[in-house]
């Protein structure tokens, strides 16, 4: 951007004079520290509010002589929905058709970088507020210079589809923006409405969706630079193995190969076409260090409640009485998990005099930008990240540091690089959700309610810490944000109630992974309470509603379990031998409660409807709300009954689809019925919280269905080992 | 030397004959929307039609595409002229992160040239592609829908 003019007053910046794009761009402030404060935040269930890096501005919008309103994006697309969002907002408060406003991702050139990245279901929450305000200081400034050009009073004026209207005449925000010699930024913040909103609130189809339809190039892979080569790396296939050497000599010489680059412990294969690079790779021959080969027994050994390190997360009252009290104790399981996003990782870059142009799907901008120029030992200056769209989030890319081989692939040949992972790339070398392994232990008073109910849990730690990453998290905070989402008791009536954590190191790289521990602790958790209910004698649903109190959330919460059960005729008899289970979750203050109606046929489990009841405060775009919803219990289904990597002689496996399980569209559900609730009057997070319940709902459909309880993920295959011992 | 139509289009190409058509389409003709996605033929992210017939083109060699009529997304349809499935698809707003998109909506215009009326069974079986973001519910409906257009716009024409 074009620093002709760069003032501040507040918490706004103005910039003028951008080239021939931006007649006048306008941005806030951010505070410093951001991750630490974000962190704590989470912690307590807070949304933490939007924050960039250092001083910069982090929200910029930019007003183009066609009158239209750029927003340089911080968050990025990756089907959530949020700039379709961002649109509506930013519509709403500037008075201005969607069609006059474009989403765009920030590249960091721009001098706007995201520390959070993109993730943890809180781009809309997060900059609700700040966008909201900047939308409207620009509408005020623009009016301010309209009043001065019309030569009329500001409070005359009215603004309606990007002009500004006075008694006689009018100009448009472009008209008003020109020939601006200097910008006054107003005093105060003119505060956004709160009411009488046309585009929020309002389903509106996603302001992608014709690009999508019609085949965009919209992606990372999709991206081209003049004069680019393609290229793979040799990555170990058998967990922690180490490069020893290779025979490249074959490959040296096979077609259209341009350079074989090795650098520390990795070989890159640069070539003409990414076909020769891939055959060029297949004919070297590497030699690992392989000092230890996992199986799965070992890592189902290793990480087991009890052992490692423990950490409390949630201790009210005293501790379950097991010499008074008849306890029930039940354990649960849940593999490890691969993002299998269907956009292979890959990077487009170019190192050229000193300066890197990199162009990828990425859901951590600034962090990328921060590795490269540190690997490199360059300025972050010279280093310009620019994200796409992604095919595909989920939590894999808020590590893109393969960005680092892209560039310095680019550095050894002298020319731009695109730069692919195989799919087996991709299942081997994947920052995986990792496994849990649930102890649970409950008892009943006198009335035959919850009176002590423990969750134990080991997990690996998955917010930025495994063996391959720094563990930067849990000196912050002590215990593990993603493994822990979802891993506390919500019923505050049941007076004692504990959440323990066992933390592992687990051999491979674990990151987050779309609504991380909800999905594995709702399973057991819900579960369980589903059999303390029975062992009660007591309908599931009036059994929870008991041990809820109208304390801080309890009513929001009774309310989603009242209208997910009604919606979903809960209590219904089992009817053409399909029969209805219930569970509940709560995550960063959204709450997501699903029905699920199963049969089993021929020994494979059916879901034939879901209806979801889900909290998530103010809905910006129901219709997009709807469809998270849809994808998070369709997305939670695949990964609760379906799904499994595991090591195996070292080697996690399997490396394709297919043999890697994934829901279909014969096995999604023919019917999902979701209820909103607004309970709150900001947006809460939507993208995940309705993934958590989905598993349990299931399970405690082939409970009351069957009468097996199935307490380990994948939940298809627990059945399949169930029935067999059965017979 | 292999030739083929692609769009309606003759197209030349002088690669390795059994380069995937999957890159000779993305990187040597710079037709974009067909995607990357697994490269075993395993996730369907890369369907296109050869002569009518879906097929997963990063398993592909383009010397069998010799002589064949080559259709991508870009020419199923565009926004002047969309295709039914595309219709259905903006009708019932598909689409999260889109990346399989175009793979799925191929996959289906070949289903529905077929059997303009699938059953629940017909898409369970024909359409097995992989959406990660799991769009599968809104697509059983667009697939449905795709359907009445095309038995709409068969009326009209009658």
């Amino acid at each position: 951007m074009g620093k002709s003019k760069k003032f501040s007053r507040r918490k706004f910046l103005v910039r003028t004079g951008l080239g021939s794009l931006g007649i006048i761009a306008l941005g806030t402030y951010v505070a410093r520290n951001p991750l630490r404060r974000s962190l704590i935040e989470s912690l307590e269930s807070k949304v933490p509010s939007y924050k960039g890096r250092g001083s910069e501005a982090a929200l910029w919008f930019e007003l183009t002589k066609e009158n239209k309103i750029v927003f340089h994006s911080p968050k990025v697309e990756m089907g959530q929905g949020i700039f379709t969002a961002f649109t509506q907002m930013i519509a709403d408060e500037m008075d201005l058709r969607p069609d006059q406003i474009e989403v765009r991702a920030a590249a960091t050139e721009t001098g706007i970088i995201d520390a959070l990245a993109t993730g943890g279901s809180l781009s809309v929450a997060s900059l609700w507020q700040p966008l909201r305000e900047l939308a409207a200081t620009m509408r005020e400034m623009l009016k301010n210079e309209a009043a001065s050009k019309l030569a009329v009073e500001v409070n005359t004026l009215k603004t309606k589809e990007g002009i500004i209207y006075g008694n006689a005449s009018s100009l448009s925000y472009a008209e008003a923006a020109a020939d601006v010699k200097e910008w006054n930024v107003p005093d105060t913040i003119p505060k956004p409405r709160t009411k009488g909103f046309k585009y929020v609130g309002k389903a509106m189809p996603r302001v992608d969706l014709k690009e999508k339809v019609f085949g965009a190039p919209l992606y990372g892979l999709d991206a081209e630079m003049p004069d680019m080569l393609y290229a793979s790396v040799i990555r170990p296939g058998i967990v922690g193995a180490k490069f020893k050497k290779a025979d490249s000599k074959k490959a040296a010489s096979m077609p259209g190969v341009v350079k074989i680059v090795q650098i520390d412990d990795w070989i890159g294969l640069v070539a003409k076409t990414f076909a020769e690079a891939l055959a060029a790779k297949d004919s070297i021959d590497v030699e690992w260090e392989v000092s230890k080969k996992w199986s799965e027994e070992e890592l189902r050994n290793t990480l087991k409640v009890g052992k490692g390190e423990k950490f409390i997360s949630q201790k009210e009252g005293s501790e379950l009485d097991s010499e008074s009290e008849e306890v029930l104790e039940m354990e649960f399981s849940s593999p490890i998990g691969a993002h299998a996003q269907i956009e292979p990782n890959g990077a487009v870059a170019d190192y050229n005099n000193g300066k890197v142009t990199v162009i990828l799907s990425t859901q951590a901008i600034g962090i990328t930008q921060k590795q490269i120029a540190k690997a490199l030992d360059m300025e972050l200056e010279d280093v310009n990240v620019i994200p796409t769209h992604l095919g595909g989030g989920f939590g894999r890319r808020l590590d893109t540091k393969h960005a680092i081989q892209a560039v310095l692939m680019s550095k050894e040949v002298g020319r731009p690089v695109k730069y692919i992972f195989t799919r087996k790339e991709e299942f081997q070398n994947d920052m995986f959700r990792p496994p849990t392994h649930h102890i649970l232990k409950g008892t009943l008073d006198k009335n035959e309610y919850i009176n002590s109910l423990e969750h134990h849990y080991a997990s690996g730690d998955v917010s930025i810490n495994s063996a391959v990453q720094a563990p930067i998290v849990k000196t912050i905070v002590g215990m593990d944000l993603g493994a822990g989402r979802g891993a506390k008791i919500m019923y505050d009536l049941i007076p004692n109630r504990r959440a323990v954590q066992w933390h592992t190191t687990l051999p491979f790289a674990t990151s987050w992974w779309r609504a991380l521990g909800l999905l594995a602790n709702t399973f057991a958790i819900e579960s369980f309470v589903d059999e303390l209910a029975i062992k009660a004698d007591k309908n599931p649903i009036d059994f929870r509603l008991r041990m809820i109190s109208d304390e801080g959330n309890g009513k929001r919460l009774k309310k989603v379990i009242q209208l997910a059960s009604e919606k979903g005729n809960y209590s219904e008899e089992l009817k053409n031998e399909r029969a209805k289970g219930f569970a509940v979750s709560m995550d960063a203050n959204s709450i997501a409660a699903h029905v699920a109606e199963v049969s089993i046929e021929n020994g494979r489990i059916v879901v034939h409807k879901v209806t979801c009841a889900f909290d998530c405060g103010m809905v910006i775009n129901p219709g997009q709300v709807r469809a998270q919803c849809e994808g998070a219990i369709i997305m939670g289904m695949s990964a609760a009954m379906f799904e499994k990597m595991t090591l195996e002689e070292g080697e996690l496996k399997p490396t394709i689809y297919g043999p890697y399980e994934m829901i279909r569209i014969k096995h999604a559900p023919k019917e999902i019925d979701v209820h909103l609730i607004e309970g709150a009057d900001i947006p809460l997070p939507v993208g995940e919280p309705p993934l958590g319940p989905i598993g349990a709902a299931i399970g405690n459909a082939i409970r009351r269905l069957t009468g097996i309880r199935l307490k380990d993920m994948p939940m298809q295959e627990a059945l399949d080992l169930a029935l067999t011992q059965n017979v | 030397m292999i030739t083929f139509n692609i769009n309606g289009k003759e197209a030349e190409v002088d690669v390795d004959e059994y380069t995937p058509l999957l890159w000779v389409v993305r990187d040597v003709l710079n037709l974009k929307g067909t995607k990357f996605g697994c490269g075993k033929a395993a996730c369907g992210a890369c369907t296109l039609h050869v002569d009518g017939e879906a097929v997963r083109s990063c398993s592909f060699a383009v010397k069998y595409a010799q002589g064949k009529n080559i259709k991508t997304i870009e020419g199923l349809g565009n926004e002047e002229n969309p295709h039914p499935v595309q219709k259905a698809w903006i009708e019932e707003i598909v689409p999260q992160c889109g990346y399989c998109q175009p793979g799925f909506m191929m996959a289906c215009a070949a289903l529905l040239n077929k059997n303009p009326n699938p059953s629940d069974e017909d898409i369970d079986n024909n359409i097995i592609n992989i959406c990660r973001c799991g769009t599968y519910f809104r697509m059983r409906k667009a697939i449905k829908r795709a359907a009445e257009i095309m038995e709409d716009s068969k009326m009209n024409l009658e």
